[in-house]
């Protein structure tokens, strides 16, 4: 194909225009099939080496592939999820799976997530929904009135916390929801568990009538290690099965739904009792310690030989197991991260247990902080502590990428002098320093209600401006917009539509015009969807061109009333990694007057040479993509196109 | 520039030479270690730190040893640190590595090697680096007269004494002489293999599954100069790779950049307070234009070139500006 492809080209050159353009045509079909092909083959060649795993031996997982194959492996036929750090990968891995097997594809928030999966539970197959922490914030309306409801087809949710908070906006405990919600939290500690568990989950949803969560955390999702895997068991379809009482929440039916729920948690904690979810490994008697999920490891990594209870689930708990083994030792200990949620439930019952008077409630565990806490309760003897003295750390902040249009973006908004409402994606990181344009963040998409609510407190010392990107307004955005207009708020959207999901490393979503499995759908238009909102002031600008950019934001903001610019510019790195011609800079021309700087592009670094006592900069040619965003702030012209060696300048146009 | 390349030659000895270094080392065996093996491999994102830890997962997993091997990514491609713990051995609990109890360290750069040092075994870690710098644009922020890079200054003269065993090698650049520079963490891999039991085989079997097919020649090749530079700088042998070039120092800088207004020209219009850079500009209460932030002024001229009434200039006398095109850069 790409020899046909390079003939045409070669034709193309030689005739004239009326040829040309009908060549050109042609070639610009024989590009949509190949990459078509293309496309195909490589989904086909990772369907196969999925399905293909050898089943009865290991196989090294991380434990988000794990969750995605033991979802797999029970059958599961609906997918539907948001995605969202740790969880992200999980989704993207069932999407290796065959489309004849599982159902998968994106929604476009996490509760349109679980409600699809609820759906799918109603319809009567296994369906699996998956979010981060913050992520269940959002389906939770769904989740709560779903525990009445139960489930006729399994229906698990897996929700990974960040413990350490990698890369999220707080680090909220997830099991406190489930018991919020009345629900099962099954807790892994290992990629072989994440497998396991998740098959046990849909299996305890369908005896049980419940959701079921799996609580994953960032160290889990993202740890290989070795996972036996098995086949996969579809069991039969079950069908709809009509049933109001059950189905329809309306006070009365839940008034009914609400003793079962009680009943139901009853059950299991019953059958916990002898379940081998739960894993009692004796040793001496003077201490045991309570722990589950990736806090085991941890234990036994520093006692291996002390006595632990390791629970699978930490709600509903196994009254009398617990209360068995902390009557076989003197001292109870539980070893748990984040929240005292098992602590809690056990002082709620009467034990004399110890737990975060020794381990902390913020931050991730690790194997010393562990053994730290141990030594202060006295488990351990405290360790000399002989590490190499650390070297001052070099600070390196997470950045925009180069060639990021954000950095473009919030260059332009930072010299307006406003007040800026951010929201959650890459562009959050315009919060450092240089860009330094950023006064609020909240949640995702909260950005516009927060600006809705800077302008009817009066705040007019400076314009209120709402800046989001274009999968977190449609994941919660259009709503507020909606208010904004209804209620005739002063305020200015900059949509930030660099077409894809890209925080979360490109996932495609309702914008981008392709499904999770790569598949051409509608193309949502914002400008159509913003100007049905009722916003009468809509511009597209060109994220890189500096000059529309300011002024047209500057146009924005003098509008009385809602206006939305919508910022526009692909992605450098997702779908398709972006890499033109790079720049340089004349070093003899440059006053190091570091206005380049202020984009704050890693592209950009200071050489060895100096101007008037600082700097002059010169740009990293294996980072540097070509974007130009920098030469259009250059006072002086020094930066420019690479030259050749026949002395052209390359552009992406090909010569000067 | 004329300081860098004379430290450059001063420098050329082998720094290796100067470690106190075993000629035959004991290798690191999982299979007779009751502890776990704990390697952490650390660098920048898009260096391929996740690439090294799974070949060395991968060969664990190969020769049936339990393996864990943990890593955070999500801020990682956006040029932040990477960080990889792989742990192996008979049995495994903690997919990271406990503060202190790293066997090696392997940098993909050279500040990410100092940032995890607190995790060697300080008694028997080994550390292997490149001494490729990534310099972040965080370290580019300062606009003090004569303020330097923000980059770590350490060298690996620094480090000798502290820990148990140093190779610092420039192996970005041995890369790129071999022809492809993203070779590196394949030739520190050659360097790592030196401390582990692990045969030349079972090392060559991953790495060819696991690099792209176009790159199996170049990879080989430069693990074998890994391995090759290890023993060599332990035999004292001048092995190539191994100079380590200072960061340059600055300058005696002229005199500071002054910006000078003729108040009696300003008409407060407000051009150059709305289009200075660096926000040094205000009108004052007669709506004339002042310099409110010396220390901020980076001297960028933008001022003087816009000022449509000529008030504002830059030490004229002592600075001309360098080329003064001025159209493009506003329009």
């Amino acid at each position: 194909m790409a020899c046909f492809k390079c003939f045409i080209l070669a034709i193309a050159d030689k005739y004239d225009t009326l040829y040309l353009n009908l060549i050109k045509l042609m070639y610009h079909i024989i590009v949509i099939i190949d990459c078509g092909q293309e496309k195909i083959m490589s989904a086909k060649a990772e369907q196969v080496s999925v399905t293909a795993i050898k089943t009865g031996i290991t196989h090294q997982m991380t434990g988000n592939e794990a969750m995605a194959r033991g979802a797999w492996e029970a059958g599961i036929k609906v997918a539907s999820a948001y995605p969202g750090t740790p969880s992200t990968e999980i989704m993207e891995n069932m999407s290796h799976y065959p489309a004849g097997d599982i159902k998968a594809q994106w929604a476009t928030n996490e509760k349109v997530g679980l409600d699809v999966a609820i759906g799918g539970s109603f319809a009567g197959v296994r369906s699996l929904t998956m979010m981060k922490h913050v992520g269940l914030n959002v389906a939770s309306d769904a989740l709560m009135s779903q525990s009445y409801i139960g489930a006729h087809g399994g229906l698990v949710l897996i929700v990974c916390d960040d413990p350490g908070i990698h890369s999220s906006q707080n680090e909220q405990d997830s099991r406190i929801f489930g018991q919020f919600a009345q629900i099962p939290v099954l807790e892994p500690c290992d990629a072989q568990e994440a497998l396991d568990f998740t098959k046990i989950a849909f299996d305890i949803s369908e005896r049980f009538d419940t959701p079921v969560m799996v609580r994953s955390t960032t160290r889990i999702c993202h740890t290989r290690s070795p996972v036996l895997v098995s086949p996969r068991v579809v069991p039969k379809d079950l069908g709809f099965k009509s049933d109001v009482v059950k189905n329809v929440m309306v006070p009365g039916h839940a008034r009914a739904r609400h003793p079962f729920v009680i009943a139901r948690l009853a059950r299991l904690a019953e059958e916990l009792e002898t379940s081998d979810l739960n894993r009692i490994e004796m040793g001496p008697s003077d201490v045991g310690i309570i722990t589950a999920s990736m806090s085991y490891v941890y234990v036994k990594e520093n006692l291996p030989d002390t006595s632990v209870l390791k629970l699978g689930l930490s709600f509903p708990l196994p009254k009398k197991l617990i209360e068995d083994f902390c009557a076989k030792h003197d001292r109870i200990i539980v070893v748990e991260e984040l929240e005292p949620v098992i602590e809690n439930q056990l002082k709620a019952w009467g034990l004399k247990v110890e737990g975060k008077e020794y381990f902390p409630r913020l931050g991730e565990f690790s194997p010393e902080l562990v053994r730290a806490s141990f030594e202060q309760a006295g488990l351990l003897e405290t360790e000399e502590n002989t590490v190499i003295p650390a070297f001052e750390p070099l600070i390196r902040p997470p950045v925009l990428c180069a060639g990021c249009p954000h950095a473009m973006s919030y260059t332009a908004i930072r010299s307006l002098d406003v007040w800026v409402a951010g929201d959650i994606g890459c562009y959050t990181l315009a919060v450092g320093d240089p860009l330094t344009a950023i006064d609020t963040t909240v949640a995702m998409g909260s950005s516009i209600g927060n600006a809705v609510g800077m302008y009817l407190a009066g705040l007019s010392d400076k314009p209120i401006v709402a800046t989001l990107g274009d999968s977190t307004f449609l994941h919660s955005g259009i709503p507020p917009l909606i208010d904004a207009v209804y209620n005739d708020a002063n305020i200015t959207v900059i949509l930030l539509d660099n077409h894809i999901t890209a925080m979360t490393g490109g996932q495609e979503n309702p914008s981008t015009g392709k499904t999770l499995r790569g598949d051409q759908t509608h193309k949502l238009d914002f400008e159509e969807m913003i100007r049905a909102c009722g916003v009468e002031w809509i511009e597209r600008v060109d994220s890189y061109d500096a000059g529309s950019m300011m002024q047209t934001m500057r146009e924005a903001i003098a509008y009385r009333g809602v206006s939305v610019l919508i910022a526009d510019r692909p992605c450098v790195l997702d779908p398709v990694k972006i890499k033109g011609p790079t720049m340089t800079v004349d070093s003899k021309d440059c006053n190091a007057c570091q206005g380049c700087m202020n984009l704050g592009c890693p592209a950009l670094i200071w050489s060895d040479e100096w101007y008037e006592g600082r700097h002059i900069v010169k740009i990293d040619p294996a980072a540097c993509i070509g974007c130009s965003m920098c030469a259009q702030f250059c006072p002086t012209g020094a930066i420019q196109p690479t030259v050749n060696s026949k002395g052209e300048k390359i552009t992406p146009c090909g010569g000067a | 520039m004329a300081k860098a390349k004379k430290n450059k030659s001063t420098r050329k000895a082998d720094i290796a030479n100067r470690m106190p270094l075993k000629l035959n080392p004991k290798r690191l065996d999982p299979e007779t270690s009751d502890e776990a093996i704990n390697v952490l491999i650390v660098g920048v994102g898009g260096q391929g730190v996740i690439m090294v830890s799974k070949v060395l997962a991968q060969i664990c997993q190969n020769l049936g040893l339990q393996v864990k091997q943990s890593e955070v990514h999500g801020m990682a491609k956006r040029g932040g640190v990477v960080f990889s713990h792989v742990r192996f051995g008979k049995t495994v609990w903690s997919p990271t590595i406990p503060k202190g109890k790293a066997d090696v360290l392997v940098a993909l750069e050279w500040a990410e090697g100092l940032r995890w040092m607190d995790y060697l075994r300080p008694d028997t870690g080994i550390f292997i680096t490149d001494t490729k710098r990534i310099v972040p644009p965080f370290a580019c922020r300062s606009r003090i007269l004569g303020a330097d890079i923000g980059y770590l200054k350490d060298t690996p003269d620094d480090i000798i004494g502290k820990v148990a065993e140093t190779f610092a090698i420039d192996a970005t650049d041995m890369a790129a002489k071999e022809g492809n520079e993203l070779a590196a963490n394949t030739l520190l891999l050659g360097a790592l293999s030196t401390t582990l039991t692990f045969s030349n085989e079972v090392w060559r079997e991953v790495i060819t599954q696991m690099v792209p097919p176009k790159t199996i020649d170049v990879n080989l090749s430069v693990f074998d100069k890994g391995q090759k530079w290890i023993e060599g700088s332990r035999k004292g042998e001048p092995v190539e790779g191994s100079a380590f070039i200072p960061l340059v120092q600055p300058e005696d800088h002229p005199v500071r950049t002054t910006l000078s207004i003729i108040e009696e020209w300003c008409k407060g219009c407000d051009i150059c307070v709305k289009m200075c850079p660096e926000r040094c500009l205000t009108l004052n209460k007669d709506q004339v234009v002042e310099l409110a932030d010396p220390e901020e002024c980076t001297g960028c001229h933008i001022c003087e070139w816009l000022c449509p009434d000529f008030a504002i200039s830059l030490n004229p006398a002592l600075n001309p500006p360098p080329n003064p095109i001025v159209q493009e850069a506003v329009a």
